[in-house]
């Protein structure tokens, strides 16, 4: 497995971990209320589980396995910058509900995602063909 | 296939159907009259179909295909896949019927058991993370 899907799908399991300890608060919350401010994690939940833990072991298998240029995957440099843009965008979004200036660091966060799925999709593209090429 | 793998896939299928059946009835609603309990069936809908679903077929795919931890433990730990699978499905079932019907009975032990289905899932997450982290590597 290259180095590169390591991170990728290292950083997903870390984002399951993260996701499922603030669900399972959130869910605890709703049976044996343990503070209202809790709810505020809730963008927090969705986003380390739907962009943190799906998205990244996702991108990280689709690196690992997807049909290479003899032994080469091109682009990789794509690929690291999709992973910090990504996880920027995941932060921003999850902060967002903890500082002012919301909608404008939600914004932004949203923009990072953008430009990280953009940059994966640039380098995974020409990858998909037929195995012989 | 390894055998622990089949049941997390064939589960997995079942929640998928399940959350398409929650689905169904969310939309049903204004149509006919339905059980009260259904109201409270939009979390619930959501969670079967990505964790039920989504993220139980990634685990069993995963623990069948991800690089090898060993010659002698190939896939790691058994009993740590087992116990994924026993505390993952068994919190999200409890899930199911406690959620709705927390939002529908005052009876204080519907809350205790969302409280432990919050628990099991959890130690399901965290038995998985346990089990695949070392076989994210290189050759």
């Amino acid at each position: 497995m290259p180095r590169l899907s390591i991170w990728l799908i290292r950083a997903a399991l870390i984002y399951l971990l993260l996701g499922f300890t603030v669900g399972g608060l959130l869910l605890w919350h709703k049976g044996l209320p343990l503070n209202p401010a809790l709810w505020r994690l809730l963008p927090a939940h969705m986003e380390f589980l739907l962009m943190g833990w799906i998205v990244h072991l996702v991108m990280g298998v689709a690196y690992w396995i997807l049909p290479r240029f003899q032994t080469k995957r091109p682009l990789s440099a794509l690929v690291w910058l999709s992973f910090c843009l990504l996880n920027g965008g995941i932060w921003l979004i999850s902060i967002s509900t903890f500082v002012a200036f919301a909608p404008t660091i939600q914004l932004v966060g949203r923009i990072a995602e953008v430009g990280a799925i953009m940059a994966f999709a640039v380098h995974a593209w020409p990858r998909i063909k037929p195995t012989s090429l | 296939m390894p055998f622990v793998t089949r049941y997390f896939i064939k589960t997995s299928l079942m929640f998928f159907v399940a959350a398409l059946l929650c689905a169904l009835l969310l939309v049903l609603r204004p149509f006919i009259v339905l059980p009260a309990f259904v109201v409270g069936l939009t979390p619930v809908y959501f969670h079967l179909f990505m964790v039920g679903w989504v993220t139980q077929i990634i685990i069993g795919v995963a623990f069948w295909m991800f690089p090898k931890f060993t010659k002698e433990q190939p896939r790691g730990s058994e009993m740590l896949a087992w116990s994924t699978y026993i505390l993952l499905n068994t919190g999200l079932l409890l899930r199911a019927v406690a959620e709705p019907a927390n939002a529908v009975q005052m009876w204080m032990g519907w809350g205790w058991l969302l409280a432990l289905a919050a628990l099991l899932q959890w130690l399901g997450g965290f038995a998985f993370v346990i089990n695949t982290w070392p076989r994210i590597k290189e050759r």
